[in-house]
């Protein structure tokens, strides 16, 4: 039982301690707001949102080790999948809705960003890049499903089953009729939390080349008015 | 489970019922029947030591059939330890080091406070059917006054399983600044048209029984036949199929063909009789009938208006838990308590646990489930004692 003394008595979260694309989702949550994060981990984002932006915040967290952390922190969270979290829900129940990571892991990933619609006034996605230059390298010199350190599995045991590209998002967003508010590509390897270098890395990319250079990206989305 | 209690170190050790009257003189207790009760006794146990400001108390609540021996034992021969002693104790989740746990028998049972068994002081014979009937709330409300008469006001949490989770759900709903946490386990906001069918008919065998004389069993036969046929009952409820038939699968008693009479051919039903006679010897059968009762009534979120009403002012963080193969009260029923509780903003977490076990889990040892507790715990002793950290500096 050791290990909740500790965790229950770390020191709150800091922003150095978020993984670069949190810092930049950190970024975009309004003071006060009430947030809902799919899959918060150990709860680390939602711990630094409420302490520092004075959010209301729940997360939602399948892995038992995550729950323990979330629990350790203090922070309102449910053990499940992310179907089941965002049912529980009314219509606009949230500020935001924050999915980071997760959505190329999600069995309908359609239906979660509608479900995260409903319950969210806006949005937010942040996801690895497979239109990422090291990727279609990979991909075209070894002739083999390409592993990065962000995307570490072999194909027959990755939870991530629904990679896309930038593109392929914004080609989403607009069949979807969302509204993009801002998308902001990241140069980073947004899967390093303890690197050293990320806080120096990290540098808005021209959209042009965005879909090329970015190895990972944060939107912001929200309801289309059509 | 068989050691020398003094060389234990997780054990509470040796331990006594404490017994106290409460509503002896004054106002008596107004129940939500509109009933009013008094003087009525209460037997409790505390395990550790209390803070010089009471901030480190947890209460307990046990469940239908539980009393107030939630742990140690009470005398060093003693086989079984108290009903929840792997969870009691030094280093335990509510770790005996540092917090005072409190557990006391509920009103109406059979183990030391006031219930249908008890002696009506009108009339100098037990109360039997005479004895008002109680609610979840009125449960809660006796051990609000037994926690005032020991001098504490408000607890760090209030922590039970299936019908204690109950309880638990009450304190925070009905004392919403006396509780900082609830642990809600392997419980429900309600029970199901299902849950009541099987108490009335636990109900039922009781009172069918030729000894139950209207309740009025105390000088003669007890309606032992009919209590232990509704813990047969009760009792297969609380264990999963799988693990039951894990335990006993289709094995035969002490013999190796079938009877071919209406023998006791199989080794569950040995075991279910063994449970069944246990249970109706120890425990009192109209106190059965009232606890099931106050099940049977506990419904605080019937409609829109009332849920909203009976949550307003709740702030204490809530911890619900269930087991994946309870089908008494399986995972549905907790996630039902959550989304109301999330529907009003309030601060809850739930987390399942798996478990062969069914309803009966929440009594087991399992370390996960250990640890969400003692994290969820320290988590709320951590915040007490950082907001009052000048408080604790002084001498």
């Amino acid at each position: 039982m050791t290990e909740s003394h500790e965790s229950s008595s770390a020191p709150p979260a800091r922003s150095s301690d978020l993984r670069i694309d949190q810092e930049v989702i950190a970024g975009l949550v309004g003071n006060g707001a009430r947030v809902l994060d799919l899959g918060c981990g150990d709860g680390l984002l939602l711990e630094y949102l409420i302490n520092n932006k004075n959010a209301r915040g729940f997360g939602v967290e399948i892995s038992t080790q995550g729950m323990h952390a979330c629990i350790a922190r203090g922070l309102p969270v449910y053990h499940g999948d992310i179907d089941q979290g965002l049912s529980d829900h009314t219509d606009g129940a949230f500020d935001y809705v924050i999915l980071s990571q997760t959505l190329q892991a999600v069995r309908r990933p359609r239906f979660v960003m509608r479900e995260m619609l409903r319950v969210g006034k806006k949005i937010i996605v942040s996801f690895p890049n497979f239109g990422h230059w090291n990727i279609r390298l990979k991909l075209l010199v070894s002739g083999r499903m390409p592993k990065t350190p962000m995307l570490p599995y072999e194909w027959f045991n990755t939870p991530n089953i629904h990679m896309c590209s930038i593109l392929d998002f914004q080609d989403l967003c607009r069949q979807m009729g969302i509204n993009i508010i801002e998308q902001i590509p990241l140069a980073a390897w947004g899967g390093l939390p303890r690197s050293p270098l990320k806080r120096h890395l990290v540098k808005i990319l021209p959209r042009t080349v965005s879909n090329l250079l970015a190895p990972v990206a944060v939107f912001l989305l929200e309801k289309g008015k059509g | 489970m068989n050691q020398d209690p003094a060389h234990d170190p997780g054990s509470v050790g040796l331990v006594t019922t404490q017994a106290i009257t409460l509503f002896e003189q004054g106002e008596p207790l107004r129940l939500d029947s509109g009933a009013a009760l008094g003087p009525i006794n209460v037997a409790y146990e505390t395990y550790g030591k209390r803070n010089s400001d009471s901030s480190n108390v947890i209460l307990i609540c046990h469940a239908l059939s539980g009393n107030a021996h939630a742990a140690g034992r009470h005398h060093a021969a003693d086989t079984k330890t108290g009903w929840w002693d792997g969870y009691i104790g030094p280093g335990k989740p509510f770790d005996t080091d540092r917090f005072f746990v409190i557990c006391s028998n509920n009103l109406g049972g059979c183990d030391g406070t006031s219930g249908p068994s008890s002696i009506d002081p009108k009339t100098g014979k037990p109360y039997a059917l005479d004895f008002p009937l109680i609610t979840i709330g009125d449960m809660v409300r006796l051990q609000r006054e037994l926690l005032k008469h020991l001098g504490i006001h408000k607890v760090l949490a209030v922590a039970g399983g299936s019908m204690g989770g109950m309880m638990a759900l009450q304190w925070v709903l009905d004392y919403p600044d006396s509780v900082s946490g609830a642990l809600v386990i392997a419980s429900t906001p309600r029970l199901s048209a299902q849950n009541i069918a099987f108490n009335a008919v636990a109900r039922q065998a009781i009172t069918q029984d030729p000894d139950f004389n209207h309740g009025n069993y105390y000088q003669g036969p007890k309606p032992e036949r009919g209590l232990s046929v509704a813990r047969m009952m009760a009792h297969i409820t609380y264990l999963s199929e799988k693990g039951l038939h894990e335990k006993f699968g289709r094995r035969l008693q002490n013999r190796e063909n079938f009877s071919f009479a209406l023998e006791t051919d199989f080794a569950v039903e040995s075991y279910l009789k063994h449970q069944g006679s246990t249970f109706g010897k120890k425990f009192d059968a109209n106190t059965y009938l009232y606890i099931t009762k106050a099940m049977d009534y506990f419904d605080p979120f019937p409609d829109p208006e009332t849920t909203a009403r009976h949550l307003k002012s709740v702030n204490a963080r809530l911890f619900v838990m269930s087991f994946d193969t309870d089908w008494r009260f399986d995972s549905s029923r907790s996630k039902e308590l959550v989304r109301i509780l999330n529907l009003h903003q309030k601060n809850v977490s739930y987390q399942e646990f798996h478990s062969p076990h069914g309803h009966d889990s929440f009594l087991l040892p399992d370390h996960e489930y250990q640890l969400s507790i003692a994290t969820f715990i320290n988590r709320l002793y951590n915040e007490h004692m950082r907001r009052q950290p000048q408080k604790d500096s002084h001498p």
